[in-house]
């Protein structure tokens, strides 16, 4: 273990208090670990249902929560116990690209403003020229002419345009890993294509990780490397996406996967889905699997104790009594 | 008189007068749903679908305005009735359910109570027999009796959602217009409420038109569709032709640029951008963006600037837009 992990989360909780006085909690990251390989760049999506605890744990990478419990290293070191300086180089070096396109921007000012700033807040460049040349250049990137937006307000260009210009904005930083919250699913179909591009891009060519936050697997499995399935704020599920999405092994991921549309009317779905939603509790702690009350294949044991995350093969974790 | 489809739309201009122009948001479209069947519409954002549906039972508001056009239902212009007339269609024949309506349930009145309020304004029961309907209707979309007396907050999306479909279908409709249905929805439980719409559908003996950008939601249950661009249908077919081979060229880029988790493949975007309907290019609303533009010679080219395509039939039950898409291409 030369390198250590470009992204280590360990042991990740955090329980918000809710209702009167704060007496009852929710919890909305149980005990959640993964890490990103620092020796080289990959796609790992994190997917799960609204509530699941998704955009927590973003926030929480990004420094803009402090969890309960556990820790985030970020090349070994905890990112709640960096130095100022520390904090500010991990700032530059993690990135952040939220979900709505529209409610990213100052609608006062150009977009030019939105490319600036950061050149300026760190100290990119030295000199005027050297700031619109950067600029071109990170435009460039992500397939936009710099003529066709610079210039220009935000109301002017469209949603993928706009979300390709945040991944400019990114790219002028030259971080080692982004954070994406939902990028695409507030785009149209026709113009998602051109983002998730860009991803894909950053990695194979400039050695850019991403944290790819989603709740649609049909995303997930194109652009993604390695996938970590959430329900209700544990790790179900995680590992090669191939393996994941073809060979899904929790019962959870198993109906998730069955009940993604598939655009072809060849492949419709034939058995009906029975899952009782009805019994949806989201509050309690609980000694037992997440899934219990809704898995149909549930168990004895299940209801008792919480099941460990074993390897069922190479890169393929689940955490599941049927497998222990 | 069954040789009339059940709806027929022909020619339907509905225009937004704002004061820096007029929006064309549905622009002389017509299309005819059959009884019995599950039609779509497609579109992305923008493209009026969602006008569209509004305006079909004329709940269109200024400054939206239906500009021509006929809507027949059942052989009956909706267009000529006046609002008393209309009134009686509404909900009875011809329901819809708009887009995030389950956001719109009264909070303060119970389930149970806002579908007899449905019921008790449109037909002559009394209470307890509404009562007893209601209890049919919420086990017909596969919710427990006890939801009638529980307040929308009690109930999770896909719950709301099924009380919202119960309540549409309260007066057995035989249109049941369902804008955005999933939207919003987590997958397993967008399955069970598309379950519960095509389960409703069979058992009424109706017909479903479902608006959705979600193409994939499509192809799991329509029986035909229609493809919206720009305020224009460019497409409509089967279902199991237009996806095995689409024939306009905005209808190809939509299809090749989902992905799936069927197979993984190179999914495309269609570069560009929708036009602004303020100011709709002339001709083919399509052509800045077209891929086929490349290889048209230069008077085609000109055809598809001035020329604006309209829908013929290339193909018994396929309808396409464009000047030279043509079946088998």
């Amino acid at each position: 273990m030369g390198e250590p992990y470009l992204l280590d989360v360990k042991h990740l909780t955090k329980i918000y208090p809710t209702g009167i006085i704060g007496r009852k909690h929710i919890v909305a990251v149980d005990d959640v670990s993964f890490n990103l390989p620092g020796d080289k760049s990959i796609i790992t999506a994190l997917a799960g249902e609204s509530g699941s605890g998704k955009t927590t744990i973003a926030k929480i990478v990004l420094g803009l929560l402090k969890p309960t419990s556990g820790e985030v290293l970020y090349k070994g070191k905890n990112i709640f116990k960096m130095s100022k300086k520390e904090f500010f180089n991990y700032r530059k070096e993690v990135q952040a690209i939220f979900q709505d396109p529209y409610g990213t921007y100052n609608p006062f000012y150009k977009v030019n403003r939105i490319l600036e700033l950061p050149i300026k807040k760190f100290g990119l460049a030295s000199s005027k020229s050297e700031v619109k040349k950067m600029i071109a250049e990170s435009l460039m990137t992500v397939g936009l002419s710099p003529e066709e937006v610079l210039g220009k307000y935000p109301h002017e260009l469209s949603g993928g345009q706009r979300q390709r210009i945040m991944l400019a904005r990114v790219f002028l930083l030259k971080p080692r890993l982004i954070i994406a919250d939902e990028p695409v699913s507030m785009l149209d179909a026709s113009l998602r294509a051109e983002v998730l591009d860009v991803f894909q891009k950053f990695r194979a060519e400039f050695g850019i990780s991403s944290l790819y936050i989603t709740h649609d697997l049909s995303v997930a499995y194109y652009l993604s490397d390695n996938i970590l399935i959430l329900y209700r704020g544990k790790v179900v599920e995680m590992g090669d996406i191939d393996a994941v999405v073809k060979t899904p092994a929790h019962p959870y991921t198993q109906a998730l996967i069955k009940s993604i549309p598939i655009p072809n009317p060849e492949k419709r779905w034939r058995e009906r889905l029975k899952l009782d939603l009805e019994s949806f509790r989201l509050t309690e702690v609980r000694s037992g699997c997440a899934f219990y009350d809704r898995c149909p294949k549930a168990m004895e044991v299940c209801a008792k104790n919480k099941p460990e995350m074993v390897e069922i093969e190479k890169n393929h974790y689940v955490s599941c009594h049927l497998y222990t | 008189m069954t040789e009339h489809p059940l709806l027929e739309v022909k020619g339907l201009k509905v225009y937004y007068r704002t004061p820096i122009g007029t929006v064309k948001a549905v622009d002389d479209v017509e299309f005819t749903v059959k009884r019995n069947e599950i039609f779509g519409i497609a579109g992305e954002s923008g493209c009026g679908k969602s006008t569209l549906a509004t305006a079909l039972l004329r709940l269109n508001k200024p400054p939206c305005y239906i500009v021509s056009g006929k809507i027949l239902f059942d052989g009956v212009n909706l267009l000529d009735l006046d609002e008393e007339e209309l009134r009686r269609v509404r909900w009875k024949d011809l329901s819809i359910i708009p887009q995030a309506s389950m956001n719109a349930l009264n909070p303060c009145m119970r389930i149970g109570d806002q579908i007899i309020d449905a019921i008790t304004a449109h037909e002559n029961t009394t209470k307890e027999e509404a009562k007893e309907r209601v209890r049919d209707l919420l086990r017909s979309v596969g919710l427990s009796e006890d939801v009638a007396r529980m307040y929308p907050h009690e109930l999770s999306g896909g719950m709301k959602q099924r009380a919202i479909i119960a309540m549409s279908i309260a007066l057995k409709p035989k249109l049941l217009i369902a804008d955005e249905p999933t939207t919003a929805l987590d997958v397993n439980v967008q399955r069970v409420v598309l379950q519960t719409l095509v389960d409703v559908k069979q058992m009424m003996g109706a017909s479903l038109m479902i608006i959705t950008h979600n193409m994939a939601v499509l192809a799991e249950v329509v029986d035909r569709l229609a493809i919206m661009y720009a305020g224009k249908i460019v497409e409509i077919g089967d279902v199991y032709d237009l996806f095995k081979d689409p024939l306009h060229p905005y209808s190809k880029g939509l299809i090749s640029a989902l992905p799936s988790i069927e197979k993984k493949k190179r999914i495309r975007g269609i570069p560009g951008y929708p036009p602004n309907l303020l100011d709709p290019p002339t001709g083919c609303r399509f052509y800045p963006r077209c891929p086929l533009r490349k290889k048209l010679k230069k008077s085609d080219k000109d055809k598809c600037k001035l020329e604006e395509p309209t829908l013929r039939e290339v193909e018994p039950g396929r309808l396409v837009a464009c000047h030279f898409a043509h079946a088998g291409a």
